[in-house]
């Protein structure tokens, strides 16, 4: 079975990069749209990985992180914060937030890739 | 001396060959849509002599052309015995009044020779090319130069 | 999906998101605005920003940072919104947005500009242009440290034989979704590994908490890569483990190997630390995981109800729509109204006894389709609010270059217009507010001296009337100067000198090609575009354009607009045979003359005489080129219409025979421009017929030429058709 991300940015352009990498890849992408269209996504999905936009409406990146890790869902899934900030300051918030590993935008397919599988073994 | 038109590629090309004004013309298959009988058309104002009118096929509003008079042939009185031929060229959908239709042609592509070179006049501006047939020659139409340039209009 | 569809993906999202750019700043602007204005303001910067960052589009990347600094200051409360900033904000708005247009078309935006605005956006940021420059020169120093950086790890690499890492995760670091295996796969990939583990600390199986798994690592990595991608490698879980990384010398292969019987040492120094907290967290986040559960599985109608709130005050759900679908389904459904028209009309050709129930049915259906109708062309109706706020812009633009204050006041920002519309109005309105402007608004001295406000108002208004749109743009400026423009127009050659015209036709001089006011050429004028065009390209959407004026107060240029572009109510008239069609709105009335109500005038022509005014009566068979009238006036109906300026003019025609809805076909398709005829429909036979464009008549009309002079002033024939 291929291994499955689910992938909330609320920019759609973001979403298609992401769709069109990772399922060259061999993963299967859900594209969510916000955070909250993301959690309520999660149970039904139930992804190998996350991988979230920080800067969203309705629900922002730690709100996602918070809800997986903690609140209803309850999860140790590997989650991936997407930042255009490479500053060390908001690394380190997501981490303490309980992100798994982060990816800088704009990035590369290889990158992408790889980070992936750093934090998934997929 | 017998030079290939660029028309297409492949080994045969199939034309519809009709009459109009008494002589053979005839148009690449590919741009005909269907053949219908005349029936009354909207008469356009301003419109150019070889410019009959506009009729309505399943919804879209298509002119219909006298090729005859737009070759310079003298116009045709249309009547129900009269065939319009229903043709796509540059993304227009246009109809031609021609008296009859007559065959379906399969030549192979080297056998349509250039224009000869007379005197331009209305007829050879409009045809691409000549096919040798048993009862004579037939012309082959340039659809592009019956149709008026969508941008300028038709006055 | 290739990249190039992705591409055209981005920009049509910089779309919306510029939209909900302006839409922010707007608002902001207006002062009364929520945190949240801020947060969607910066989102949508941020957002063009990411993505044109995927498409390496650098110099939108950095002024889209730039900005987006700014906005991230505001929104912390760091930067307070002044006038100034608001200016800025707006300025770097409408910037942005010819960015992303200028890389949408591979072209260049306007240096100067862009440079003057980063510069003032920096000025917010504390950093003046010599610091700016500083701050590009410390982002190369980062770049060269990091080089050298390398430089020497690389050094240390060719001394290096491996690493010893001692790794004793906290439990966060399982809490953060990180497996250490793939971290040692990931350190497998830079050489030969060997893997200890201490579990010690481990508890027993049936106590374990699988969450925090209690084990440290001693891992020894035979590799010569440098040291920084073994960092790498722990990159995500720095911060969430001890950790320790030792580089290897070859030399001594004792000590490494004397190393390892401190291993069993090494590690409980390690984990003694963070164990009593590892313990005490625990069961705690155990009792939370049951609690959770327990509310997941008992009442998910909770969790969903939970969720109802936040996505009703979220956007309302919509469909993309590739719009070649919606216009084939307006096409097919159009062909259904026509195709109920056929059935009509040949049911009532049969005679049909009534009491057939046949005619209730057909009305049923007859309603169904105009419901369909409604329904999928509101699938093409926008709100014009994006594109009034876009006036905004051009508002700020013509104010700094002519040096007037304006400012822009919106009415009816939602009324829906076809999309076609929307797109195609923004030019023309884009002209004529230059024009109000520029024309329209006084200079400050003036404006003080009438005692107006120093700030001029443009009022851009839009409402629904009676199956139209309206669209209203309004100064407050001084009003037409009638015999300034009588004068220009005069002197051009476009209006005899000795011509006597009415207010109202004076003020429609405005629209003749080729006229310009401007007592001075200013910066806006000369772009090449006069009011001619504007009312052209109305014209085109099948609207018209009226003007207003009072001395003193003010001009307003009314623009009335089809609700759609697809049907119209039209009247069924005959002309020469033909069966044509006069749209409903341009029609007055319609007047069987009585012999005195006619009068010649000139060799051929004739004038109506209504209610006290004399009407030129223009023959549609001849001004569409059929030559001479084929029927005498006095036989014929007139529909009395008011032209575009305003004046009023009776189209002859042989008779009318009904009154419907009509399915507008385009004629320039298949075939081309017709002077006089607007477009086509097809009719309950099947049969063609055209549209007439009554203005267009009425111009190409030789009867137009000649200038009839009113003995009444506009207004009065104006009270009098109304009444």
């Amino acid at each position: 079975m291929k291994p499955k991300v689910l992938a909330i940015d609320d920019s759609r352009t973001i979403r298609e990069l992401l769709r069109v990498s990772l399922e060259g890849a061999g993963f299967e992408v859900t594209s969510a749209e916000d955070g909250v269209d993301g959690v309520s996504r999660f149970p039904d999905v139930a992804p190998d990985v996350v991988i979230t936009d920080i800067n969203m409406p309705n629900m922002d990146g730690f709100g996602v992180i918070d809800a997986i890790r903690k609140g209803a869902v309850n999860s140790t899934v590997p989650i991936l914060v997407l930042t255009t900030e490479s500053a060390p300051e908001l690394k380190a918030r997501a981490r303490e937030a309980g992100a798994t590993g982060w990816i800088v935008k704009p990035f590369d397919d290889t990158s992408l890739i790889s980070v992936l599988k750093r934090v998934s073994g997929a | 001396m017998a030079q290939p038109v660029e028309i297409a590629e492949s080994e045969f090309i199939e034309f519809v060959t009709f009459v109009a004004g008494e002589q053979s013309f005839c148009i690449e298959i590919t741009q005909i849509r269907e053949i219908r009988r005349w029936s009354p058309v909207t008469i356009l104002p301003h419109a150019p002599d070889h410019v009959l009118g506009v009729m309505n096929l399943r919804g879209a509003v298509i002119p219909i052309f006298d090729l005859a008079a737009k070759l310079g042939l003298g116009r045709i009185t249309p009547t129900e015995r009269h065939v319009i031929i229903i043709a796509a060229v540059n993304g227009q959908t246009i109809g031609l009044l021609v008296d009859s239709v007559s065959e379906i042609l399969s030549v192979r592509h080297d056998r349509v020779q250039e224009t000869p070179n007379v005197r331009a006049d209305d007829t050879t501006t409009c045809i691409l090319g000549v096919i040798p047939i048993e009862e004579g020659m037939t012309r082959v139409i340039d659809l592009g130069r019956i149709v008026p340039a969508k941008a300028e209009g038709a006055a | 999906m290739s990249i190039n569809s992705i591409r055209d993906t981005f920009f049509e999202e910089c779309e919306d998101l510029l939209d909900a750019l302006i839409e922010g700043l707007a608002e902001m602007s207006g002062g009364s605005y929520e945190g949240e204005t801020v947060h969607a303001v910066f989102r949508a910067v941020h957002s063009i920003k990411g993505g044109a960052g995927a498409f390496g589009l650098n110099q939108l990347v950095g002024f889209a940072h730039t900005f987006e600094t700014v906005l991230d200051r505001v929104r912390s409360d760091q930067l307070e919104v002044d006038p100034e900033l608001m200016r800025v904000l707006q300025r770097a708005g409408d910037h942005l947005s010819d960015l992303v247009e200028a890389n949408r078309i591979a072209s260049e935006v306007d240096e100067g500009t862009h440079a003057s605005l980063l510069q003032a956006l920096n000025g917010f940021l504390g950093i003046d242009p010599a610091d700016g420059e500083d701050g590009g020169q410390e982002e190369e120093f980062v770049f060269e440290a990091l080089a050298l950086d390398l430089d020497l790890q690389d050094d240390i690499g060719g001394q290096t034989d491996g690493y010893e890492i001692r790794f004793s995760p906290n439990p966060a670091l399982y809490a953060n979704g990180h497996e250490p295996l793939l971290i040692f796969e990931a350190l497998a990939g830079l050489g030969s590994l060997e893997v200890a583990a201490n579990t010690t600390d481990l508890a027993p199986f049936a106590d374990l908490d699988w969450k925090a798994p209690k084990t440290d690592w001693i891992i020894r990595l035979r590799s010569s890569e440098p040291e920084h991608l073994i960092d790498e490698v722990f990159e995500f879980v720095e911060g969430l483990c001890e950790l320790s990384i030792e580089a290897i010398q070859t030399d001594p292969p004792e000590e490494a190997a004397a190393d390892v019987p401190d291993l069993d040492d090494a590690a409980p120094d390690g984990g003694a630390d963070p164990t009593p907290p590892a313990a005490a967290s625990a069961p705690a986040e155990e009792a939370v995981k049951v609690v959770d559960l327990a509310a997941l599985r008992t009442s998910p109608a909770d969790a969903e109800k939970k969720q109802e709130p936040k996505a009703a005050n979220g956007p309302r759900p919509t469909l993309r729509v590739d719009l070649e679908r919606v216009d084939r389904l307006i096409n097919t459904v159009g062909e259904l109204i026509i195709n109920q028209a056929v059935i009509s009309q040949r049911i009532e050709e049969i005679g049909l006894p009534s009491g057939s129930g046949l005619s209730t049915e057909l009305e049923d259906y007859k309603l169904l389709a105009r419901e369909i109708q409604e329904g999928v062309m509101a699938i093409r109706a926008q709100p014009v609010k994006p594109l009034f706020q876009r006036m905004s812009r051009i508002v700020r633009e013509a104010s700094d270059a002519t040096g007037k204050a304006a400012r822009l006041v919106t009415e009816g920002e939602g009324t829906e217009v076809d999309k076609t519309v929307v797109e195609r109005l923004a030019d023309p309105l884009t002209h004529m507010i230059r024009n109000a402007i520029d024309h329209g608004l006084e200079g400050p001295e003036q404006r003080a001296r009438a005692g107006k406000d120093a700030v001029g108002t443009i009022r851009l208004a839009a409402f629904h009337r009676s199956g139209s749109v309206l669209i209203e743009i309004t100064d407050d400026g001084a009003g037409l100067d009638r015999d300034r423009i009588l004068e220009t127009a005069v002197s051009k050659g476009l209006v005899p000198a000795e011509a006597e015209l009415a207010p109202g036709e004076i003020d429609n001089l405005l629209f003749m090609p080729g006229f310009s006011t401007a007592k001075e050429v200013s910066n806006l004028s000369g772009r090449g575009v006069g009011m001619d065009v504007v009312k052209t390209a109305i014209s085109s959407l099948g609207g018209r354009v009226t003007i207003t004026s009072r001395a003193g107060e003010g001009t307003t240029f009314s623009i009335v607009l089809p609700l759609t572009l697809a049907v119209m109510d039209g009247m069924v008239v005959k002309v020469a045979g033909q069966t044509m069609v006069v749209p409903i709105s341009s029609i007055i009335e319609t007047i069987r003359p009585g012999p005195d109500e006619l009068h010649r005038f000139g060799v051929d022509g004739w004038l109506l005489s209504i209610r006290g005014s004399y009407v030129p009566i223009i023959d549609v068979a001849t001004s569409l080129g059929r030559g001479v009238p084929d029927a005498d006036v006095r036989d014929q109906v007139l529909l009395l219409i008011q032209t575009e300026g305003q004046s009023h003019c009776a189209l002859a025609v042989n008779g009318i025979s009904d009154q419907r809805q009509v399915v507008i076909k385009s004629l320039e398709g298949n075939y081309g421009h017709i002077p006089g005829v607007s477009a086509a429909t097809i009719l309950g036979d099947g049969k063609i017929a055209l549209i007439i464009d009554p203005d267009a008549v009425v111009a190409n009309s030789s009867a137009a030429l000649r200038r009839v002079s009113d003995p009444r002033p506009e207004k009065e024939i104006a009270n009098g058709a109304a009444g």
